[in-house]
């Protein structure tokens, strides 16, 4: 039983901690399988973070902070769209310059408006948002074995936590069953081609990236106001780029990414716990090899080992007409 | 892939329009000082004087420089064969090991001069090891060098964590770094050399590595535009199914490629290490592999771009600390910013002006014509 309860808060944990991932992971979605790649996600979802923690501060209000995330992550969105659909620049160039730029402004504007070493003041009450019990949550705890799953694993999360979720299968439909979609994942592989049947390409890649925005926005915003109360400089911490890493994992699909922004949940939440207790059989695991894991699969999984990853054909290419 | 842009003399593209992106990004960042609500030309005032305002400064200035030089060429090399290394700062961070093992194993029987080769070799071999990963996996298996890099840099971190922690560290201390390396694993200053110009070098750390760094520069020159290697590295740059055509063999240069600019990247860990430090620290690169970027974005990823570029960038960080001594509401953060709007404007957005520029030197070139024209007739 002792072991069952610890596999729950595990577990419970690896929830909290995929949700960013999710969000981050499915902007990505959006945006690659339109043709632009975006290592900038960790830039946007940090601007988002710091634009949720400031505004709700300021204002005591849970979704003004939201919508200021949403905000600053789509403007961010757009520099890199006009950088790499309108400008034809790198589109690898612009996403690292756009992490320098939000790594460095966050701190600076943060210590001049609020004076508190880069962070955002401690949210409380309407400020932050406050987590949801699902219904029946506390009359099924009893009950065995079910009842701590349904009680402590799936209720008592944000309900930023139950909107990542939600959206995965919503991503689905939209990629695969819109004609949106399906304009966007053409758009991808053969841009000509829709091109030649009288869709602008410029300004299908251009919603592709507003839709990442939106969602780094939503990541960035699950940050600051949910997970912890408020901004701390440098709070993703690199979730962006595991975010990236999901992606890739997962073959560019939406299910696979819930999956393995799970997974890569789970090895963190594993590695905190793992702290100093030996695992049965292998004995001490470095932590730092578990934080590592997520980047070493991702590799072994980028040079084919396991399975093949295979990017958006036209991903990385500025689109150009004829001339 | 056709060029969409007029041709300009070589002045207007080598030195004018970096100049204007750089003038852009500084303006831009003019405006983050503005917000924060200081005056901007104060902050370049005392960024100039912080970085150039004293011997003991300029010795600053250079000493970042000398870092930036060598991970600005790594990318730079990189760049000429096609190749995104987003990985210098996780190749120098491993490159650390390499110089911190020839110091720790000879430091106390040898004088510097012997020590240094070695340590050169140990992290130029560290670094390209490093690389070499990425470079045969994008050789070998098709996965991306951008995305396997960023990956690396990660494990890299993590690794040198473990290192620092469990392995390096000696015992009964509690900083996760390495002993302090004696007389034989400390380069020497270049007080001689800032003495010819009557300068003062006070406390500042500006060593040996910086002439191996200009040496390094010219041959990244040679490399480039004087041997086969260095041609077979520019036509797969710039036409990869050319180079194909030509029976270049574009796994072999990918991975040879990407080893050289490793090793340029770990060569990068004497400056701190060795010149600095005097030990291996946790996280002492602290971003100057990301800084190459932009320095290799700035200077055109020619050597002779590359130098004012990373003194440039020395400049901002040795200033940059001098600008948040003065003015506390700007922290060295600002230089990141400045960084990144410099990768932006340089990198991303560097043709942004360009039809600008070309419409101007057309409009020059037809009135001038027009104007021979009349005084012909």
């Amino acid at each position: 039983m002792d072991l069952f309860h610890t596999i729950i808060a595990i577990l419970e944990s690896t929830i909290r901690v995929s949700v960013p991932l999710i969000f981050a992971a499915l902007a990505g979605l959006f945006t690659e399988r339109a043709g632009v790649f975006d290592i900038g996600l960790e830039g946007k979802m940090l601007g988002a973070a710091f634009a949720a923690g400031a505004v709700a501060a300021v204002t005591g209000n849970v979704m003004m902070g939201l919508m200021a995330a949403v905000l600053i992550s789509v403007l961010l969105s757009l520099v890199h769209g006009y950088a790499s659909i309108t400008q034809r620049g790198s589109q690898i160039v612009s996403g690292v310059a756009i992490n320098f730029i939000v790594a460095g402004s966050t701190v600076i504007l943060g210590e001049a408006w609020f004076r508190q070493g880069g962070r955002t003041p401690a949210l409380s009450g309407d400020a932050r948002f406050q987590t949801v019990t699902l219904p029946f949550a506390d009359a099924v705890r009893d009950v065995p074995f079910l009842g701590p799953i349904y009680s402590e694993l799936l209720s008592g999360h944000f309900i930023l936590t139950y909107v990542a979720f939600a959206l995965v299968p919503f991503s689905w439909w939209v990629l695969y069953r819109t004609r949106f979609g399906l304009r966007l994942r053409a758009v991808g592989e053969n841009p000509s081609a829709v091109d030649t049947a009288g869709i602008s390409v410029i300004w299908l890649r251009y919603r592709a990236v507003i839709c990442c925005g939106i969602l780094c926005g939503f990541a960035g915003a699950y940050l600051s106001l949910a997970m912890s109360a408020g901004f701390v400089k440098g709070m993703t911490a690199g979730k962006g780029y595991i975010a990236l890493a999901a992606l890739i994992f997962a073959k560019w699909r939406p299910v696979n990414i819930m999956l393995a922004c799970l997974l890569f949940g789970f090895l963190d939440a594993f590695a905190i716990r793992l702290q100093g207790n030996p695992l049965p059989l292998i004995g001490q695991v470095p932590v730092q090899l578990m934080q590592a894991l997520p980047y070493i699969l991702t590799v072994i999984l980028l040079a084919g080992f396991i399975g093949k990853a295979i990017p958006p054909k036209a991903g990385g290419i500025p689109y150009v007409k004829e001339r | 892939m056709s060029n969409p842009y007029a041709k300009l003399p070589g002045w207007a593209e080598y030195g004018l329009i970096p100049l204007i992106n750089l003038v852009v990004a500084f303006l831009v960042a003019g405006l983050v000082v503005l917000l924060v609500g200081e005056n901007p030309l104060n902050a370049a005032y005392h960024m100039i004087n912080g970085a150039f305002g004293r011997g003991e400064y300029i010795g600053f200035t250079l000493y970042y420089a000398t870092t930036f030089i060598f991970t600005g060429l790594s990318v730079a090399v990189a760049f000429h064969a096609g190749l995104f290394n987003i990985g210098s700062e996780g190749q120098a961070y491993i490159g650390g090991i390499g110089v911190a093992l020839a110091c720790l194993w000879l430091d106390k029987t040898m004088p510097w001069f012997v020590v240094f080769p070695l340590a050169i070799i140990g992290s130029a071999f560290f670094g390209a090891m490093w690389a070499f990963l990425p470079g045969w996996l994008q050789a070998k298996r098709g996965s991306h060098v951008v995305i396997t890099t960023i990956m690396f840099n990660f494990i890299a971190s993590s690794l040198m964590v473990y290192l620092l922690t469990k392995v390096l560290k000696p015992l009964g201390q509690m900083a996760p770094q390495t002993r302090t390396f004696e007389a034989g694993g400390q380069l020497p200053k270049l007080d001689w050399l800032m003495s010819i110009f009557g300068l003062n070098l006070g406390n500042s750390p500006f060593n040996v590595s910086f002439l191996l760094a200009l040496l390094a520069a010219f041959g990244v020159w040679v490399l480039i535009w004087r041997t086969k290697l260095g041609y077979e590295m520019r036509t797969m740059g710039h036409s990869p199914s050319a180079a194909r055509y030509a029976g270049i063999g574009e796994a072999r240069i990918t991975v040879i490629v990407m080893m050289i600019s490793g090793g340029l990247a770990g060569m990068m860990a004497l400056n701190p290490i060795m010149g600095e430090q005097y030990r291996m620290q946790l996280d002492f690169v602290q971003g100057a592999g990301f800084v190459g970027i932009a320095v290799a974005l700035m200077g055109r990823s020619h050597p002779a771009g590359i130098i004012p570029a990373a003194v440039l960038f020395g400049m901002l960080y040795q200033g940059g600390a001098e600008i948040a001594f003065e003015m506390p509401s700007i922290s060295r953060d600002m230089i990141v910013i400045i960084q990144g709007l410099v990768i932006l404007f340089a990198g991303a957005l560097e043709n942004m002006f360009r039809p600008a520029i070309g419409r101007a030197f057309a409009g020059i070139g037809r009135r001038s014509a027009v104007a021979a024209q009349t005084r012909g007739a």
